[in-house]
């Protein structure tokens, strides 16, 4: 028995929120990435409902892109939690001609996400998904609510939200409707990697240094992967010592050089980083009001 | 570590995207990449200065507006604290979105221009942090720069503020005045050599020495229940635990409890973190309790100390911030959410409107429109356990929601 419970307020709310979701909707879904957001808001999950089992399953928009690492540790994650996981494959949606696949040299599959993402919420009648994102992400979405509704279409109109106040959340929606959730919309990028840290969390090898073949485009450094990533003829590949902050796709996930290969030197990395986490994400680089865009459309 | 989370209020040139772009500066919290951005932009756009406001407007139409339009949340952080700015804008029309920042912040910085003074927009900014009961008030006097520093300038709109505070009723808020720079950062992390006058810290100091006795009031535990846990496993047969936030105060094993609507008496068997069990659910934490015996709860129900019991009824005074475009009416039903309790409500009389700038009261109410604050009675059909909002921040607050458009129409202040 300990006496003594040391809070940490952001988990406190986190735990909070994933109770209200379980609560309030009847279909929810953890949007699940592979990421480190996600895996944070898995271990969340575990103790928000302990000792029962996490209530709703996990979905992974799988855009067939992803790093092989990531989804060799999804799928150990669900085998020893025993969570349910649903694939949506962004493949299906290219070979049926919902969306077409983009080419050239910034050709990426992150976009083409928000239509099977769309379509599996459709198919499974999602009415709440729950994400990591973070307000401290980027500008578009610091202004993202805790429950922020979203249309028949997927659709978010940031004027039009509702105002939320004090611990109150409103999940009442019509039918079509879903809700999206960010449990640790409050927390920063140190936030989550300080509690991974304290938590003995276990993340993607990807996050901590190793030996990457890579190219460079742009200040940035690619992952060299010819069925993945497009390169240029003159784009010269050449093995560093790599790791990411940030897991997305292949083909617009930059890496950074580091020397960084455990939870504390990469968390004393973070501390002392003068670039924000986005900026190793090719696709926001597109325009400053990119992901705004993107998420008008339906984007996560 | 501590998270205080700060409301900022100030109108579109009191230059508080300044101040905030301003102290992620100088605490270091505009990250290489962002600081680039805004040097780049603020080149293109021809100044000669940083333009700092740059890093807190976010959406595409306050750029081109060069206006906040809603609530931005701001993040940064000091080796002892963890902040977060909710930014909310301060025309009139925007009461709503003011309410909703101060509502969940325990600190708030009202801004003055040095040059305009004690204005229309203070007195709703001040205002709405004493509805709310914002502990912690921070007042700003910014652009000192402009008035050559003058210590009679600072003098006069202080006078001014403290005349107005003469009006609240709200004794227990700390108010702190500071001479500000945000344009040259003086008084706003670092001191000021132009204002030696001053003998006070600085905005960060003072947000740096506010400790939890400061902001938040101790009162008496609240357990409202969001969900019943149970597992049904071979190793959790028969386990029932009742998951939710604990407000107010502490709750500790052994303690005897009430649950309501049901009335009926048990003890706190134990309190589980995740798969840890302690003696004590601290004020704010996300527990699970058991009780000894088996006792009808289910989620909306409330877990109080057997000795202090909260006002049980289905018949509610408010003061009420409406915030849809549709109007309040009298009569409708609406669905009132009480912490994770919801219930139907009809409004059965608007007593009220109450004037943001401390002019009173105005009792001829035809409509109650978005930002009006009214005093309002409301009759349930099922009763809720709440206490006065000025006791209790959290179990005295609700919010109105319109059944036909699900939007959260009104939050409300429930009266003694």
């Amino acid at each position: 028995m300990k006496t003594t419970l040391s809070i940490n307020p952001l988990e406190n709310e986190a735990i909070y929120i994933l109770r209200e979701v379980a609560a309030q909707f009847e279909r929810p879904v953890l949007l699940f990435s592979g990421g480190k957001d996600s895996i944070t808001l898995v271990r969340l999950a575990q103790k928000a409902f302990y000792p029962a089992k996490i209530p709703f399953p996990l979905l992974h928009v799988d855009t067939g892109h992803n790093f092989p690492e990531t989804i060799a540790f999804r799928d150990a994650l669900v085998e020893e939690l025993g969570l349910e996981l649903i694939v949506r494959n962004v493949q299906d949606a290219i070979d049926e001609g919902k969306v077409v696949e983009e080419s050239g040299k910034y050709a990426s599959r992150n976009i083409l996400q928000t239509t099977t993402l769309l379509d599996a919420i459709e198919e499974f009648k999602f009415d709440a998904c729950i994400g990591g994102a973070r307000r401290d992400e980027e500008k578009a979405r610091a202004k993202e609510r805790i429950f922020s509704v979203r249309d028949d279409f997927g659709q978010w109109d940031e004027k039009n939200q509702r105002p939320e106040l004090f611990d109150m959340l409103n999940g009442q929606i019509e039918l079509g409707q879903n809700v999206r959730v960010f449990p640790i919309s409050n927390w920063t990028e140190l936030d989550v990697w300080s509690y991974i840290q304290k938590e003995k969390i276990e993340i993607p090898s990807i996050y901590f240094a190793h030996k990457r073949k890579v190219f460079l485009r742009d200040g940035l450094i690619w992952s060299f992967d010819d069925d993945k990533v497009y390169r240029d003829e003159e784009e010269i590949v050449e093995e560093r010592t790599v790791r990411f902050r940030t897991v997305g796709d292949m083909s617009c996930t930059a890496a950074v050089l580091s020397e960084a290969a455990d939870i504390d030197t990469v968390v004393e990395e973070i501390r002392v980083s003068t670039i924000s986490e986005r900026g190793a994400r090719i696709d926001d680089k597109r325009s400053e009001a990119a992901m705004e865009k993107r998420k008008q459309q339906g984007y996560f | 570590m501590e998270v205080l989370k700060i409301a900022t209020a100030g109108s579109v040139d009191d230059g508080k995207s300044t101040l905030i772009g301003r102290i992620l500066y100088d605490t270091q919290s505009l990250t290489l990449d962002k600081l680039e951005a805004i040097e780049r932009t603020s080149k293109q756009k021809g100044y000669d200065y940083l333009d700092f406001s740059l890093a807190t407007d976010g959406l595409v139409a306050e750029r081109e507006q060069g206006i906040t339009i809603d609530v931005a949340h701001i993040y940064f952080s000091t080796p002892s604290k963890s902040y977060i700015i909710a930014d909310t804008p301060g025309h009139v029309e925007y009461t709503r979105n003011m309410v909703t920042g101060a509502s969940t912040s325990q600190a708030s910085i009202i801004l003055i221009d040095a040059r305009k003074g004690v204005t229309e927009q203070t007195y709703r900014h001040f205002f709405i942090n004493n509805l709310l009961r914002v502990k912690d008030v921070v007042v700003a006097i910014n652009k000192m720069d402009l008035v050559d520093y003058s210590e009679e300038v600072f003098n006069e709109i202080k006078r001014n503020f403290e005349a107005l505070n003469a009006k609240s009723n709200y004794t227990e808020q700390n108010i702190s005045f500071i001479p500000v720079s945000a344009l040259h950062g003086d008084n706003v992390v670092n001191g000021s050599t132009q204002m030696l006058w001053y003998t006070g810290g600085s905005v960060l100091d003072h947000f740096e020495s506010l400790t939890q006795e400061k902001i938040y009031n101790t009162g008496t535990p609240r357990f409202p229940v969001q969900m019943v846990i149970r597992p049904k496993t071979e190793e959790f047969h028969d386990f029932r635990a009742f998951a939710g936030k604990v407000y107010g105060g502490d709750l500790h094993r052994g303690d005897e409890v009430i649950a309501l609507p049901s009335q009926q008496k048990s003890r706190i068997k134990d309190i589980y973190f995740y798969n840890e069990k302690y003696d004590t659910a601290a004020r704010r934490s996300s527990v699970s309790i058991t009780l000894e015996d088996e006792i009808n709860v289910s989620r909306g129900d409330m877990l109080v100390k057997a000795n202090e019991i909260p006002t049980i009824s289905k018949e509610v005074e408010a003061i009420v911030c409406w915030m849809d475009n549709k109007s309040l009416a009298l009569r409708n039903k609406y669905t009132l959410q009480h912490g994770v309790n919801k219930v139907l409500a009809v409004v059965t009389e608007v007593q009220h409107k109450i004037n943001t700038d401390f002019s009173g009261i105005d009792e001829n109410v035809e409509q109650v429109n978005m930002n009006d604050i009214t005093k309002i009675k409301l009759k349930l059909n099922k009763a809720i356990y709440s206490d006065p909002f000025e006791e209790h921040r959290t179990n005295g607050s609700f919010i109105l929601i319109d059944n036909t458009t699900n939007h959260t129409v009104g939050v409300g202040f429930i009266q003694a």
